[in-house]
């Protein structure tokens, strides 16, 4: 049942083949014997899961078609589930159970979704190889000396190992698309606005956006249109309608302008990876879609601008977590400033207590325009470049990171080569803009991703490509070894 | 030396919409702690503000009655710091582009009206309450405050001493009490002052440094505060010190001030524009149609008070200053059909005996048709102004209403002939030597003499006789 597609599943449910409580089973079968290794799940919610599961089965017998009545499929630990823990892979909050449900969690249960549980993702969603998790680091189920990427190495790699057919991340310069592309899966991060932030954990508002992660890119559309709302409890969620993301899936790439960034074939850009990107873009070219050559001439200070921006947002956004209402507190505060410090300095981790203090420095009197504010003014530069680039083509083609999965321990030492792992996908997060990212290789076993940037609230026109490309090829469909 | 004292102030104006700015929760003061605090008050990890349009409307009205400019962009920062009623670990506030620029408030000062500018007023949103009793030496933390709205109103250093100050705030609080904005309540936090004060020697053009007294939430300690904080950087200064630019806080119960945090301590507070809330545009129709909504605002209202019911400039400006009192006076008016009378009594009786017992006009234990039946009762000559006082204090009291009081109590004024014509020649009867002088004396002597033949028949009638048939009576029984 695990190596079929979501979508397949939905039908062979629909057919009566299978139960949604036999689906689920298995699924949780398959994560208590795999999972002790890969530790991709934080909690697993199985009493709930079989609770779901069975009313899934039971409306189904009465003719309820909710649309993803019955499948299981797991949230990132960042989205705050009612009753349950949710400790966005953090110290701090590693005694959270959440009092209510993210609007997302909200969308998948109306849509009859059946939850298997949280998965592991970097501390408060910093970190690009899951290895600043409180809750141990996430093994790649390729190559389990590697990393699965960050933050949502949890989802992409229970994806992966098919211990869920699809799993909720979040993306905020990467953490989508980077973790789909390193463990061989497909993952859409869609336009800022488009998902409803409301109990997803703030790391950096103006930059975080909920997405979805699954095999293919038809399960990633059905999983979008229940996931994609607007919500009045977010400011920031744009009243627009959601389309039917698998009505266009099949649509035609004829005359479709694919624009390759010099940029992003620069130096740093692995030689296979960049070999199986050359080898998907004669791919989209003999599906009748013309390549043209763009520039993005402020690419390299995506990164730059990116890492004044979030931590300056996060050093806010984290100042709730004070060990006074919820969560960590230390032990016998002598005074206010006590509880204070050792609460959030023995309940933080390193990355993240990095970010607050870049983040607080970047803020403060003096620095502010040095930092801040050039950092929202390059922010703008990006944004017209993609608005030149997206005058003359339809998408934007390229890598998704540098190169594949690395080994664990080797960049842990080095933020900075940690961060230019997200040199391809920041500016889509400073920007807005959706993107996605899809298999297309292996160098020496591991994965390699395809990424597609799309305008905004193109996403349709970004998964029907990804869609017809997984039509004429196969990477997807290849598993990892050792997960049967 | 002769100094001059310099004056700004910074308002926090509670603004009495249904729910608060950013959450759906009710504002309501007195409620048990936390009952009123939303997972958004809490801060409760992945919530997030929605800004409501009312505080915004609020805010508006506020702007168009000082004659401000309005923001057309408006845009929340977020303003950071660690304090346990500070949910977030940061106030959502305004500093660059604020709701309402500019404008100003005029206010008297004796004879002169003066014309105090408002920098400008910022929407932001209150912090909770530490509790610092009854824990077992640990603080409590009610939330129910956080989140209320506020539009701090900041005013250029335009006032020079401790009344002009008072004048203000009192003036602002007629205002937003007219508004319909804020419920005024000082008592309960709803406008609380933060005073910045600075001296120099007269003539000079330099601000001296100032001092900042946070948290003023009467008129009388703000006064005093201002007072005492003058007369301190005065006497710093004479005796060779120099002022330290310092925020203070002020004791009500003990009426002293000690400093709190001075410059060097003072937070870097990291403002910058809080992403989850987008800039708000505020166009043209939407002030227009605020516009409708300002109610009579007091100068207006004064000029109409002076105009339809010939009321001095004074006694206008005083009851035009506030719409509760305001709406009282010509409540009163309107059943006793005698504006000076009803102006003298809210002005003296009533006004009195609400300051001896330290309550608001809105928590007078009498109402309006109450004050105007009592006066409508001396003006048909049921009872006199003596008596009206009587009935006045058993009105206060509750005993019920003017009609039933008098009756019960037999306060009805005699008018009748016969029963003071009794009293009359009783008194005359009882006093034959003084009736004797009265008759003796020369005609110009004896309204003077008259005096003690009315006092001892009003005596007599226990205050009753109506004087003017009294007067009569007496004059041609004596003559």
């Amino acid at each position: 049942m695990h190596t079929l597609t979501l979508a397949q599943q939905l039908q062979k449910l629909e057919a009566k083949e299978f139960s949604s409580l036999e689906l689920t089973q298995h699924y949780l079968e398959r994560i208590k014997r795999l999972d002790g290794e890969l530790n991709s799940f934080i909690t697993t919610t199985e009493e709930l899961a079989l609770a779901q599961a069975k009313a899934a089965d039971s409306k189904r017998a009465a003719g309820d078609s909710a649309p993803l009545l019955g499948v299981p499929i797991a949230h990132k630990d960042i989205f705050c589930t009612d009753g349950v823990l949710t400790s966005c892979g953090s110290k701090m909050l590693s005694n959270f159970k959440a009092p209510y449900n993210a609007t997302v969690v909200e969308n998948y249960l109306n849509a009859g979704a059946v939850t298997l549980g949280k998965t592991n993702m970097d501390e408060f969603a910093m970190g690009s190889s899951n290895e600043t998790s409180y809750f141990g680091k996430v093994l790649n189920p390729w190559a389990r000396d590697c990393v699965p990427g960050g933050s949502s190495g949890g989802s992409a790699a229970c994806v992966a190992a098919r211990l869920a057919p699809a799993a909720t991340a979040t993306d905020t310069g990467g953490s989508i698309r980077q973790p789909a592309a390193l463990c061989g899966i497909t993952g859409i991060k869609p336009t800022y606005g488009r998902v409803s932030r409301w109990g997803m954990i703030a790391f950096a508002s103006s930059l975080d956006q909920g997405g979805v992660m699954a095999q293919t890119a038809e399960d990633c559309a059905l999983m979008l249109s229940t996931m994609a709302s607007y919500d009045s409890k977010d400011s920031t969620s744009i009243d627009k309608e959601v389309p039917d993301y698998s009505a266009g899936l099949n649509a035609s790439l004829d005359g479709l302008r694919i624009g390759v960034p010099e940029e992003y074939f620069g130096e740093g850009l692995d030689p296979g990876t960049e070999q199986a990107v050359q080898d998907a873009i004669k791919v989209y070219q003999s599906l009748g879609a013309e390549i043209v050559s763009i520039t993005l001439p402020h690419t390299e200070l995506a990164v730059p601008a990116y890492y004044v921006i979030a931590p300056a947002e996060c050093s806010a956004n984290l100042s709730r977590f004070d060990g006074v209402r919820y969560g960590y507190r230390c032990e016998n505060p002598q005074d206010l400033e006590d509880l204070y410090k050792r609460s959030r300095g023995e309940a933080f981790g390193e990355e993240v207590k990095r970010r607050i203090l870049v983040g607080t420095y970047a803020l403060s009197a003096g620095y502010y325009d040095a930092y801040y504010r050039k950092a929202q003014q390059v922010r703008r530069l990006m944004k017209q470049d993609f608005e030149q680039a997206f005058a003359k083509v339809d998408l934007i083609l390229g890598p998704t990171s540098p190169s594949p999965a690395f080994p664990f321990g080797s960049k842990t030492d080095d933020p900075v080569a940690m961060y230019l792992e997200d040199i391809y996908t920041i500016a889509t997060n400073l920007a807005g803009l959706p993107g996605m990212s899809l298999p297309c290789g292996l160098v020496d076993g591991k994965p390699v991703g395809l990424q597609l940037i799309g305008n905004y609230f193109d996403e349709a026109r970004m998964l029907g490509a990804a869609h017809r490309f997984q039509q004429a090829t196969d990477f997807h469909s290849l598993a990892p070894a050792g997960i049967e | 030396m002769q100094w001059e004292t310099v004056i700004g102030l910074e308002v926090h104006v509670q603004l009495n919409t249904n729910t608060k700015i950013f959450s759906g929760s009710s504002i309501a003061f007195g409620a048990e702690p936390n009952t009123q605090a939303s997972l958004v008050d809490l801060a409760m990890p992945g919530t997030l503000p929605v800004a409501n349009e009312e505080a915004f409307r609020k805010a508006v009205m506020f702007g168009l009655a000082i004659d401000a400019e309005i923001g057309k962009e408006s845009v929340f920062e977020r303003k950071n710091y660690f304090y346990p009623d500070l949910p977030k670990g940061y106030q959502t506030t305004q500093l660059d582009k604020p709701i309402v620029i500019g404008g100003h408030v005029d206010i008297q000062v004796g004879e002169a009206t003066k014309r105090v500018r408002i920098h400008h007023a910022h929407l932001e949103e209150d912090a909770g309450k530490s509790l610092h009793e009854d824990f077992h030496g640990m603080s409590g933390i009610d939330l129910n405050r956080a989140g209320t709205p506020l539009i701090e109103i900041v005013t250029e250093p335009d006032i020079r001493s401790a009344d002009e100050a008072v004048a203000f705030a009192r003036k602002l609080h007629a205002l937003v009490s007219s508004l319909g904005i804020c419920d005024g309540e000082m008592s309960q936090g709803s406008m609380r002052f933060d005073v910045n004060i600075s001296v120099r020697p007269m003539g000079e053009d330099k601000l001296g440094t100032r001092t900042e007294t946070k948290n003023l939430n009467s008129f009388r300690f703000m006064e005093r505060c201002i007072e005492q904080e003058v007369e301190r950087q005065i006497e710093v200064i004479e005796d060779g010190g120099s002022i330290t630019q310092e925020t203070r806080l002020y004791n009500g119960d003990t009426h002293t001030a000690k400093s709190m945090r001075s410059k060097e301590e003072a937070n870097d507070y990291r403002y910058f524009p809080c992403p989850d809330l987008l800039p708000v545009h505020i166009d043209d129709d939407y002030i227009e149609q605020v516009r409708k909504l300002l109610p009579e605002l007091p100068a207006a209202r004064k000029a109409r008070f002076e105009e339809q019911y010939g009321l001095s400039a004074y006694d206008a400006e005083l009851l035009s200053d506030s719409a509760v009192s305001a709406q009282f006076f010509e409540a009163a008016t309107a059943k006793s059909g005698d504006a000076k009378l009803s102006a003298n009594w809210l002005m003296g009786e009533v006004s009195a005996r609400l300051n001896a017992e330290e309550i608001s006009l809105s928590e007078a234990p009498i109402n309006a048709e109450q004050l105007g039946e009592l006066i409508l009762r001396i003006k048909d000559g049921t009872i006199s102004s003596k008596i009206a006082k009587t009935v006045f204090d058993a009105l206060w009291k509750g005993e019920g209403d003017v009609d039933l009081i008098i009756e019960a109590k037999g306060l009805k004024q005699v008018s009748d002939s016969g029963a003071l014509e009794k009293i009359v020649d009783e008194v005359i009867n009882n006093n034959a030597a003084q009736v004797e002088n009265y008759r003796a004396a020369d005609d110009d002597k004896k309204p003077k003499m008259l005096g003690f033949f009315v006092g001892q028949c009003m005596k007599a009638s226990k205050g009753q006789a109506n004087p003017q048939q009294l007067n009569k009576i007496l004059k041609e029984k004596l003559a």
